[in-house]
């Protein structure tokens, strides 16, 4: 087995709160590639969060660990850079500020000081965020302010980009844009991300693989989907595509179906009475079609 | 199209502005307050000159108005008696050294009765002295038991049990201190002045402490593992982070102190017969001339009304430091 660039093993965690104990993760393994985007998907609570911010390090694992390009993370730091699910920028810092804050910090030996002015105009022109440098971020909108985020976490040249739904809680049209955008910024600079978000057609549309984890307690990895998909994608040629479709089939199937584990066996058990008196529909199809529409 | 579109804001700014210039839109504002305040001085009026004291009657506003006028008046002479015993002792000195150059002059300072307007200032710099020392000390501090739940824990024990002392019960201790401790050929301050701001330091410091560690303690989660993720080093983050992140509550704690700081002020004057306020208020109570009641209730009304503008000094500080424009301060 070859040495893979970023090498999460063994991964579990137990949390310790008041006294009681509650095991969120258990024996996580994933292995990533050089450039590669990875989704996470999952049940909410499921522990995608916990397994992100382990990659981070701002969770310590209580068994396994991760390795990236070989070294142990042990602390947070700037080659593993997150994106928060509610942007997180520093509210009394302008949106330059904000992005020159992590800059700063990571070039402040490497860069001059205008080498690193034009590498946060650079960043923020990334992300069409150049014309609101001297905004505060309370004076933008929410797709704006993911933006910034997503720019500061770029500068900071991180070796792999971990994004936590960064795109959740904007609406459909900000949320097709921006993956637009972080489709084509990750084509250009080759990244390797780790995106958790609980859009079944955006994991398929951004990744080469989709990581589908199980629920908690003891969550771990279900299932691994390849996208084969060719690159660069087009949202629209691809919502016909029966490639597309099929993949985006076998995530709600995983999601709905096989992994709600009582909820699989109450309709298996009506439907099997039910089989009894006529042919009907089978179960998985009929809960899959009606979850399909839903979160299409 | 863009010149409309760059002058039309600050049109209409300005006819705000020229609009709140007319009666009717600030008379309405008005009003309210100012029947307040004549209710009041009614009342006063109306329950003085009822009530008999041994100084003789409880003074009412026009009596309080005129000490008020007396106090401005006697701190001008004093001034002028000041300036003139200057001028004598120059005068005089200019003569001797006339007469014989090797003459050895003697320059004494003025020692007259400090006046009402001398003890404001005595206990605004008291109370300020105070106030800065003991911030320098409960802004760093409170920032470490935000900070770290060990420190916290260190020193909560120690807070919760001296937060609710009284000054005056630090009084004496802190004067024992001073005068064992403090005693240099040419004293840079008095002791009655140490006394008094180490007192008032030592109230001072709880509201900061303890709003600036709650301030630290709850800045956003996500803001923190940010600061994390970019292994800021203690010092930026504290800076960047921490500070600007906890100024609301700072800021509540500092308008709390200084207000705490004003009234243990007055208190410890008084009790002490440290220079200030409290020592013209006890003086005036000991003095027992039939208008020492009414200089008392210029006394009061001044505590008062410098306290709310101290008060005021510091919110308008708050709105230059705030971030957050937004924000309603009251
Ligand atoms: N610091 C913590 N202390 C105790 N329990 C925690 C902690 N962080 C997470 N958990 C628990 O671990 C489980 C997984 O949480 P996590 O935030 O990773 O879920 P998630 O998959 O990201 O959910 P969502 O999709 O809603 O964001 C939850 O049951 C949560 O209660
Ligand atoms: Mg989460």
């Amino acid at each position: 087995m070859s040495i893979k660039y970023l090498d999460i093993t063994g991964v579990g965690i137990e949390f310790d709160t008041n006294g009681k104990k509650y095991r969120a993760l258990q024996n996580v393994n994933l292995k990533l590639d050089k450039g590669e985007f990875v989704s996470l998907i999952g049940h909410s609570g499921c522990g995608k969060s916990t397994v992100l911010n382990i990659v981070a390090g701002l969770h310590q694992a209580t068994e396994g660990g991760v390795a990236l390009e070989g070294k142990e993370v042990l602390d947070p730091g700037p080659d593993r850079a997150v994106v928060f699910q509610n942007h997180s920028l520093m509210p009394w810092l302008s949106v330059y500020d904000n992005v020159a804050l992590a800059v700063d910090q990571v070039f402040r030996k490497t860069k001059s000081r205008a080498e690193r002015r034009q590498w946060i105009e650079h960043n923020l022109q990334l992300v069409n965020m150049e014309h609101a440098m001297d905004k505060l971020p309370g004076e933008i909108s929410g797709g704006m302010q993911q933006r910034v985020g997503i720019a500061r976490c770029l500068a900071m040249e991180p070796k792999v980009l971990l994004l936590d739904e960064p795109f959740g809680a904007l609406d459909a049209l900000t949320r097709a844009q921006l993956q637009d955008s972080l489709m084509s910024i990750q084509t250009a600079l080759g990244n390797t991300v780790i995106m958790i978000t609980h859009d079944v057609d955006e994991a398929v549309l951004l990744s080469d693989r989709i990581v589908m984890m199980t629920n908690g307690p003891a969550a771990t990895i279900g299932d691994i989907l390849e996208v084969n998909l060719p690159r660069p994608r087009d949202r629209l040629e691809l919502a016909e595509d029966a490639g597309f479709v099929h993949l985006r089939q076998q995530v709600l199937e995983f999601l709905y179906a096989k992994h709600d584990k009582h909820e699989s066996q109450a309709v298996q058990s009506v439907a099997d009475s039910c089989a009894q008196l006529s042919a009907i529909p089978g179960p998985e199809k009929s809960v899959l079609s009606s979850s399909g529409t839903q979160a299409a | 199209m863009t010149d409309t579109a760059v002058t039309l804001p600050s049109q209409q700014r300005f006819a705000q502005m020229a609009a709140f210039l007319r009666p009717s839109q600030w008379v309405p504002l008005l009003l309210v307050p100012c029947l307040g305040i004549i209710v009041f001085i009614l009342f006063w009026q109306f329950s003085a000159s009822r009530i008999e004291t041994s100084l003789g009657q409880f003074p009412g506003p026009v009596q309080v108005w005129e000490q008020l006028q007396n106090l401005g008046a006697e701190h001008f002479r004093e001034r002028d008696k000041e300036v003139a015993f200057y001028q004598r002792q120059e005068k005089r000195n200019a003569e001797k050294l006339s007469a014989d150059p090797q003459a050895a002059v003697k320059l004494r300072n003025y020692t007259g009765k400090p006046t009402f307007i001398d003890q404001i200032f005595t206990s605004l710099v008291t109370v300020a002295a105070g106030f800065v020392l003991a911030n320098m000390i409960a802004i760093p501090l409170g920032v470490l038991c935000g900070l770290s739940t060990g420190v916290y824990k260190a020193f909560n024990p120690i807070i919760q049990i001296f937060k609710p002392v009284s000054p005056l019960a630090w009084l004496p201790l802190v004067t024992m201190v001073v005068s064992a401790t403090y005693s240099v050929e040419d004293p840079l301050f008095q002791k009655a002045f140490l006394n008094s701001a180490i007192t008032v330091a030592l109230c001072c410091l709880w509201p900061t402490l303890i709003n600036t560690t709650v301030g630290v303690a709850s800045i956003d989660k996500d803001l923190v593992n940010v600061s994390r993720v970019m292994a800021l080093s203690p010092l930026v983050h504290v800076r960047k982070i921490v500070l600007p992140a906890a100024i609301p509550m700072i800021f509540t704690g500092l308008r709390l102190s200084l207000a705490t700081g004003w009234m243990v002020l007055i208190a410890a004057e008084m009790l002490a017969q440290n220079p200030g306020l409290g020592k013209f208020v006890w003086d005036e109570f000991q003095n027992g001339s039939s208008n020492s009641l009414g200089r008392i209730m210029v006394a009061v009304l001044v505590i008062g009304v410098i306290g709310f503008m101290l008060d005021k000094m510091m919110l308008t500080l708050q709105k230059r430091v705030s971030w957050d424009k937004q924000a309603v301060l009251r």
